[in-house]
């Protein structure tokens, strides 16, 4: 658009992207959960990176989940428009064109995976890439509007980055890097189900098959409280793995009980009672949620810390 | 003459070309440091220079007994 033509753009067209509108559409939010438990998975594995490689890391993780992000709002922007908590972002306002969207996100995939290999090493870069296609393809073109089971699978793609960071380090997959990934897999069905218990009418109206919608919101309760309980042992394992010691149990143990008591508390409630209160209990569980990821990759960062004084571990 | 002021368009477009400027400088800063590190924590950046290097060779006792300025052994196709 050249100067002469925008000065006579019609007020009713949504205006011209800025640079912020680029940075919304890498999803700085989930970016933020990507880096801190990319870095968990990066400082707690036993080899030790130079600084520079391992912000270099970090970043280039960072990068390929907001490519990923990119590339999932170019897809979604018909059902993001749709959603109220959605139709605010970039594409579906009308400030980022879907195509440019699509440029970015395959862009960003291609700098993030070349520069994640070249800074640490081949099957860091792979990995990213498998999480990239399988976020993009496999969730987003796929799954998420196929199956109730969409966010139980595509929770893979959120769970790779602690995995990535500790290849990055050494270089392989372990059994530690497996439990951290457990750990965010095996949370992710009963954090999004909260969320879609008091999105309501959201996923309704997109018509994506969450299983608010396919089975209904007593069954999404017994859901929640059945992956609850299937998570417990991951976190348990990570306290006794090589990166847990007795302050990651103490964690595990107490986090644990609470987010138990907060599935329990969500199974007892019907819609009429969470309606009146406008869910409280709901959006309590998944503010619990997050806290529980942060806390728990917080306790294995400090155990490694300590670690570097003599404490920490078994 | 007094400069008409920006109009909302043009500093929009003047932020998005400083953020992309900075995020490319970024970049730049980011692959030389990267280099520096790879280039200075790699394996040593030496070879046969017309003569032997001591440091160079195998732990074979036979080949270190042999004097510093011996010829360069034979290359073999």
């Amino acid at each position: 658009m050249s100067d002469a033509t925008a000065y006579k753009t019609p007020s009713s067209q949504a205006p011209e992207a800025g640079f912020g509108d680029y940075v919304q559409l890498l999803k700085p939010r989930v970016m933020s959960l990507v880096v801190f438990t990319a870095l968990v998975g990066l400082l707690v594995a036993p080899v030790g990176l130079h600084p520079v490689e391992a912000f270099a890391a970090i970043l280039f993780i960072a990068l390929g989940a907001g490519a990923s992000g990119a590339l999932n709002m170019w897809w979604d922007a018909d059902i993001d428009a749709v959603m109220k908590r959605t139709a605010r972002r970039p594409v579906p306002a009308g400030r980022v064109e879907p195509g440019e969207a699509l440029a970015i996100g395959l862009a960003l995939s291609g700098i993030s995976v070349v520069m994640l290999a070249l800074a640490t090493n081949i099957a860091a870069g792979a990995l990213l890439a498998f999480t990239i296609f399988f976020y993009a393809v496999v969730y987003t073109m796929w799954l998420k509007r196929s199956t109730p089971q969409n966010i139980v699978i595509g929770g893979a793609a959120g769970a790779f980055p602690p995995m990535i960071g500790w290849v990055a380090a050494t270089g392989h997959v372990s059994y530690e890097a497996a439990l951290m990934f457990g750990l965010i897999f095996m949370w992710t069905p009963p954090h999004f189900w909260a969320l879609a218990l008091f999105m309501k009418e959201d996923y309704h109206a997109a018509g994506v098959p969450m299983l608010t919608v396919t089975h209904g919101r007593k069954s999404t309760r017994k859901h929640i409280l059945g992956y609850t309980l299937a998570l417990l042992p991951v976190p348990l394992a990570l306290a006794f793995s090589s990166i847990g010691g007795p302050l990651t149990l103490a964690v595990a143990l107490a986090l644990n009980g609470w987010f138990v008591v907060g599935a329990l508390r969500i199974l007892r409630r019907d819609e009429i009672q969470a309606q009146s209160d406008n869910y409280r209990v709901e959006k309590a569980f998944f503010r619990f949620s997050i806290l529980y990821l942060f806390l728990h990759f917080g306790a294995l960062l400090t155990e490694a810390l300590l670690g570097n004084y003599g404490l920490g571990g078994w | 003459m007094a400069f008409p002021p920006s109009h909302e368009l043009q500093k929009r477009r003047f932020g998005r070309n400083l953020g992309l400027g900075l995020v490319l400088a970024g970049f730049v800063a980011l692959v030389f440091a990267l280099t520096v590190v790879k280039v200075t924590r790699g394996d040593p950046m030496q070879a046969f220079d017309h003569k032997v290097r001591p440091e160079l060779l195998p732990p074979d006792p036979v080949a270190n007994d042999a004097p510093a300025d011996a010829p360069l052994p034979e290359a073999k196709p």
